[in-house]
């Protein structure tokens, strides 16, 4: 047991390196514009008066290193600063649009990954029959399409053409659950599509990896029948990837939802850095990238430990 | 009703000849989409048969090519090459079309399109007439032309910032094996780096610093997916590296530059082409993203991405002229995966024997 | 030694197999028959390709993957196995017949305990409740003496020796009572001397159960301990088919005889010059550990003269092919040097001058990893000429001809020619040629013999040996297969656990008084005698079997 504690404080150790080493491309990228923040934001024409007002107002006059210290210490205690252009604190402009973010990619989640897995397992268990060929060609359609592509489709038909869901996912306080699940069928749904062909794949190559190891021919050998030899004997040692996999387009959720968001309006995160990037509003651009990255790096962990934890060489050392 | 009846007898007719020939795949499908069908005709009623019917007519048609494709460039291969192409599915052949008529549409953009990428010809959103085949978009340009005009811009662009990222990639990830020790672990850790930043939002914090030009955006990808070729590369030329035979090569005395092009190269072409496609896939659809967000190329330069952003009110209408550039983008990429998809079959086919 | 010929188990008739291959079906198996009685033993043998354990997962009714059978029928016990359903056929496996694959350690889930996929079967055929087949399983175990047979089970796959995982999987075949049981090369992966424990727990318990089995191998001297009857394959054909004893003693076909009669090569032993020269290379008091690990060479010392063979023997993880690594200066020494004519050589071979570096070349176990598959014949055998002699064109051209010709094959075939084109004894050659190429006064050659077949092998051995008379060449000849010592050593160094632990000319060598070490291992050598897995047992006395048995 000493082992895997050993290694999965390792891993955390690793993860939370590359975070700070990540705020700290992320803070100092800023600092490689042309000329300075105050500069960007107000444009050519600003006045110096207005310049050195914003500059002491952002504390741009103190060195980098400082600012990188005490942006830091802010972003620990989730404080990024305020917007340079509406002066509203961050953590309120973006709080509640990141917990809206998350529900959408739970809301996606909770249907691809076990709807995904089980079609994964059984593809795998039908390899180079008729059915395996069209989930393959479907999937790799799916993966190919842009997510506003098939979000614009589903948009058409559901709602346009047969009305059924609303094209524009617009939050308001005191929805039902009921409601609030119908708002945000179609962008979950655009998610799902996409996140459900990967882990399709990725499952099925998974398994069939495994399938070509010398103890599945034994179990065969044995007199296991084709069910039992997937889930008894593959399956097992199937966890790792299938976690890997699980992870991998957990955090692919995250990128592919800023995409979805603008499709369907959506108020999360997405949204919201789309916006501070074309009005330049960097705070705001600099605290979504670290929530990001952080989501990222977290999911890899989560799959990192899982995989640890599911190895029978190291649960069982010798 | 007619069009119910011939439907029916059709498919019946089909599935008998499939039967009698002893085609029990083809047998099995048929009649199944034929019990299928009475279920779509309860429920859908005639149009959801039309759409069967167009559905299979273009899956159809889309054999049809691909098939003819395959045979044509067979005959017009050397015998190494025929011998390769006659194990290609369908489907690969089906992506080899459609990434040659992309071609063909991105070199000789300005001969096929009636107009100019940026030429207002008409009203906005003037439907289709025989001036403009697909009509006009936002500000009156004709929308066809810009879509073949799209072929070059955006697949040219997709196309220039894979090759850098892969250039960047391919030669860290083969020094690394070759090299091993420090620098092999160094390189290791800065991808590692920069791959936990999600691809977007790192090419958005960088767009949003530098500002959305093209040079920043060929950078960008070069640095967001550079990582990834190395990993790959390093993968696979690590799996060459442990071979005896580079081992006789170094105790030879052979320098890096002999061992990476004579010994390694040649042995890790076959996954390094398909990673490739697969790489160009990602980079096409992170660009197509970042241009729908409006911050790819910029306008008047016709732009796949951008095309789809700019018209997206007409789909409230039910009008799916936005959704050609969009379909574009993705039939390229479904295509150039199949083709990946193939080799990558072939590879590992290979490596069992 | 049989009693009257008992009722038929299995009958094989015109068996034909086909594997898939560059998009066409290739026949494997090209008509066998076979008759297998209750309780007897079949060896099958024949050189790889022969299509042995193809044949042996046919009397399962199986097909692996990418084969399948073509023509011929398969009875077990009155059943046909060929138009019998796929869930028929099933229900055989496992219960009725059993398989031991070659690898124990790849073929057992490591994802479950050893007892609960011993257990798996017998539970699900219900023939035993899971605590009846617990109490069995411990009860094989203890019969095929494995130590601790109460909790062994209880362990984890990668928890357990190779040797003793070999034994559980055979404890895991029996588990059912199968009347037949399928041997896949059960030992080829094991040194020898665990391999003895294993054979002798195969031979007991199929012994005591008066099982039929099917045993293939490529050992004759394994099979002739284990079988009845041997049959003899070639490529998918059936040679020759007879009891052992008079197989051994009276083969009939020429083929079968050239096998019998591979171990006999030998050549005259040669000894030290006494003129007084320096050794070509000697290793001095070598220390030398992996980064990170312990030590895997300790105080290691020999020397090699010009034109001998020194043979350096010695289990996996003695240290052998360490020793090869610190001296093409791959692994720097922790401690001590390697000289060349009493000039230390630079531990690293980045060090090393281009002419310190041409008189040492290796020759690889693996012809398939030792030549790159894209690079032409011309061009593996031309680089090192060029490199070092710096030959171009006509001269380079000429020099490739003649080194082919030196190796014994065409340059007008092979000089265009990729590796993947050629068979396993020719790449071999090919490394060869590449060695020579190099103008070399030592050559190391890693078990260059071990993955050839016998008549293959021998070939490769009369050609170092006309090489080495011819060029005066020094080898370090490191092998794990003492026939191989016996027939080309001059002079052998016994290696275990990363020490030399005996040193000397081969003929005193193979003479007692051994170091007990060298007894072991020579003991434990299979050898055509019927009888020899018997005798030894007896004089080792039954305890003496396997851990109890190994030299510290």
């Amino acid at each position: 047991m000493g082992d895997i504690l050993s290694l999965i404080a390792k891993r955390l150790g690793l993860g939370l390196i590359t975070l700070l080493v990540i705020s700290i491309i992320i803070f100092f990228m800023v600092e490689l514009l042309p000329g300075d923040i105050a500069q960007a934001v107000l444009g050519q024409g600003a006045t110096e008066e207005n310049l050195a007002a914003l500059r002491e107002q952002m504390g741009l006059n103190k060195p980098a290193v400082v600012r990188y210290l005490e942006w830091l210490a802010g972003a620990v205690r989730l404080d990024f600063g305020s917007s340079v252009v509406t002066g509203e604190p961050v953590t309120q402009a973006i709080g509640d649009r990141f917990i809206n973010t998350l529900f959408l990619a739970a809301y996606a989640a909770v249907i691809a990954v076990p709807f995904a897995i089980t079609l994964g397992v059984l593809v795998a268990l039908l390899r180079n029959t008729v059915f395996d060929r069209v989930a393959n060609v479907t999937t790799l359609t799916a993966i190919s399409s842009p997510e506003f592509f098939l979000g614009y489709i589903l948009i058409l038909f559901f709602s346009v053409r047969w009305g059924m869901f609303p094209a524009i996912s617009s939050l308001s306080p005191g929805m039902s659950f009921g409601e609030l699940l119908e708002r945000t069928f179609l962008p979950a749904l655009t998610l799902v599509l996409v996140v459900t062909a990967h882990m399709m794949r990725m499952t099925r190559a998974a398994i069939i990896n495994l399938l070509a190891s010398p103890y599945i021919e034994m179990a065969r050998l044995k007199g296991t029948p084709p069910w039992r030899v997937i889930v008894k004997h593959a399956l097992p040692n199937a966890w790792a990837p299938i976690i890997n996999v699980v992870a991998l387009n957990l955090a692919y959720l995250i990128t592919g939802v800023v995409l979805v968001e603008v499709v369907f309006v959506y108020p999360g995160i997405g949204q919201a850095l789309v916006d501070a990037v074309s009005k330049r509003d960097f705070p705001i651009v600099q605290a979504c990238c670290l929530i990001f990255a952080a989501t990222f790096i977290l999911l890899n962990l989560a799959a990192d430990v899982g995989s640890i934890l599911t190895n029978p060489r190291l649960r069982h050392p010798k | 009703m007619a069009f119910v009846v011939g439907y029916y007898a059709l498919l019946v007719i089909a599935s008998c000849a499939a039967a009698y020939f002893n085609q029990r795949k083809l047998f099995l499908m048929l009649f199944s989409l034929t019990l299928v069908s009475f279920v779509l005709g309860i429920v859908g009623g005639v149009p959801a048969l039309r759409a069967v019917t167009i559905f299979a007519g273009l899956l159809a048609f889309a054999g049809a090519v691909s098939y003819a494709f395959r045979e044509f460039l067979i005959a017009m291969s050397g015998e190494e090459l025929a011998k390769e192409l006659r194990t290609a599915p369908l489907t690969a052949a089906f992506g080899m079309f459609v990434i040659f008529t992309y071609a063909i549409a991105g070199i000789f953009a300005p001969w096929i399109a009636p107009y100019g990428e940026a030429e207002i010809i008409s009203t906005a959103f003037a439907p289709a007439d025989e001036n403009m085949l697909l009509g006009a978009d936002q500000l009156g340009r004709d929308m066809f032309s810009r879509i073949i005009y799209g072929a070059r811009n955006t697949v040219g662009l997709a196309l220039t910032a894979t090759v850098s990222a892969f250039v960047i990639g391919a030669t860290a990830g083969l020094l690394a094996a070759t090299k091993g020790g420090w620098f092999d672990q160094f390189m290791g850790r800065v991808a590692d780096v920069i791959m936990s930043i999600p691809s977007l939002i790192f090419a958005l914090l960088m767009l949003s610093i530098f500002g959305p030009e093209i040079h920043v955006i060929i950078i960008a990808v070069a640095i967001i997916y550079a990582p990834r070729v190395f990993r790959l590369t390093r993968a696979v030329a690590g799996n060459v590296v442990v071979m005896d035979y580079i081992e006789a090569a170094r105790l030879r005395g052979e320098g890096t530059g002999y061992l990476i092009r004579r010994e390694i190269l040649p042995n890790s072409t076959a996954p390094l082409v398909a990673e490739f496609g697969l790489e160009f896939c990602f980079v096409f659809l992170l660009i197509a993203g970042l241009s729908f967000l409006g911050l790819g190329i910029q306008p008047p330069t016709a732009d796949w991405g951008s095309m789809v952003r700019e018209n997206a009110t007409l789909i409230s209408f039910g009008d799916i002229t936005p959704l050609i550039p969009a379909a574009a983008i993705a039939l390229l990429t479904v295509a150039v995966n199949f083709v990946v998809d193939w080799m990558l079959f072939r590879s590992s086919g290979l490596k069992e024997q | 030694m049989n009693t009257p010929k008992k009722e038929v188990l299995l009958k094989i008739r015109g068996l034909e197999i086909q594997g898939y291959s560059d998009e066409t079906w290739v026949d494997i198996i090209k008509g066998v028959d076979l008759t297998l009685h209750r309780g007897e033993v079949l060896g099958l043998i024949g050189e790889s390709g022969a299509g042995k354990s193809t044949i042996g997962a046919a009397a399962m009714g199986y097909a692996r993957d990418g084969t399948r059978i073509s023509a011929g029928s398969i009875e077990f016990d009155g059943m046909e196995l060929t138009t019998a359903s796929e869930s028929e056929r099933r229900a055989l496996r496992g219960s009725r017949i059993a398989y031991v694959a070659q690898s124990a350690a790849a073929s057992f889930n490591p994802a479950h305990k050893i007892i609960d996929q011993h257990t798996e079967a017998p539970v699900h055929y219900r023939i035993q409740k899971r605590m009846e087949a617990q109490e069995d399983a411990m009860e094989l175990y203890e019969r095929l003496r494995l130590p601790n047979p109460g909790e062994i089970g209880f362990r984890y796959p990668h928890q357990v020796s190779g040797g003793q995982l070999q034994r559980a999987m055979t404890a895991m075949a029996m588990s059912c009572r199968p009347d037949l049981i399928i041997f896949d090369e059960p030992t080829t992966a094991l040194d020898v001397t665990t391999q003895i424990e294993v054979l002798a727990a195969i031979r007991d318990i199929v012994d005591q159960f008066n099982t039929a089995a099917i045993y293939i191998t490529h050992d004759l001297a394994v099979v002739a301990q284990m079988a009845d009857t041997i049959k003899v394959l070639l490529r998918g054909n059936e040679v020759e088919e007879a009891p052992t004893e008079e197989m051994l003693e009276n083969p009939q076909e020429d083929y079968t005889k050239s096998l019998w009669a591979v171990r006999s090569f030998q050549r005259p032993q040669k000894s030290r010059p006494t003129d007084g020269s320096k050794p070509v290379i000697s290793v001095k008091n070598v220390d030398a550990a992996y980064t990170g690990g312990a030590k895997v060479l300790d105080d290691v010392s020999f020397d090699i003269y010009e034109g001998m063979t020194v043979a350096v023997v010695g289990e996996s993880g003695s240290g052998k092919s360490t020793t090869a690594r610190v001296i093409t200066g791959l692994l720097p020494p922790m401690k001590g040097e390697v000289l060349h004519r009493g000039e230390p050589l630079p531990p690293k071979y980045t060090d090393r001058t281009k002419d310190q570096l041409r008189q040492a070349q290796m020759i690889y176990q693996m012809a398939d990893t030792a030549l790159n598959p894209k690079v032409r014949i011309s061009e593996i055998i031309g680089r090192p000429a060029q490199f070092y002699s710096g030959l171009k064109g006509a001269a380079l051209k000429n020099r490739v001809d003649e080194l082919l010709d030196l190796i014994e094959l065409d340059p007008s075939k092979f000089y265009n020619r990729f590796p993947p084109e050629l068979s396993g004894g020719q790449k071999q050659r090919i490394g060869i040629a590449r060695a020579l190429a190099a103008e070399p006064e030592f050559i190391i050659c890693d078990e260059v013999t071990s993955a050839l077949d016998q008549l293959v092998a021998e070939g490769i051995l009369k050609l170092l040996d006309r090489l080495q008379n011819e060029l005066n060449l020094a080898y370090m000849f490191i092998t794990h297969d003492l026939a191989t010592v016996r027939s080309i050593a001059d002079e052998v160094v016994v290696m275990q656990h990363g020490r030399v632990v005996e040193h000397g000319p081969k003929d005193e060598m193979f003479k007692p008084p051994h170091h007990p070490y060298t007894d072991l291992l020579l003991s434990s050598v299979p050898e055509m005698d019927p009888n020899w897995l018997t005798t030894l047992l007896e004089e080792r006395g039954v305890d003496n079997v396997g851990e109890a048995a190994k030299v510290g």
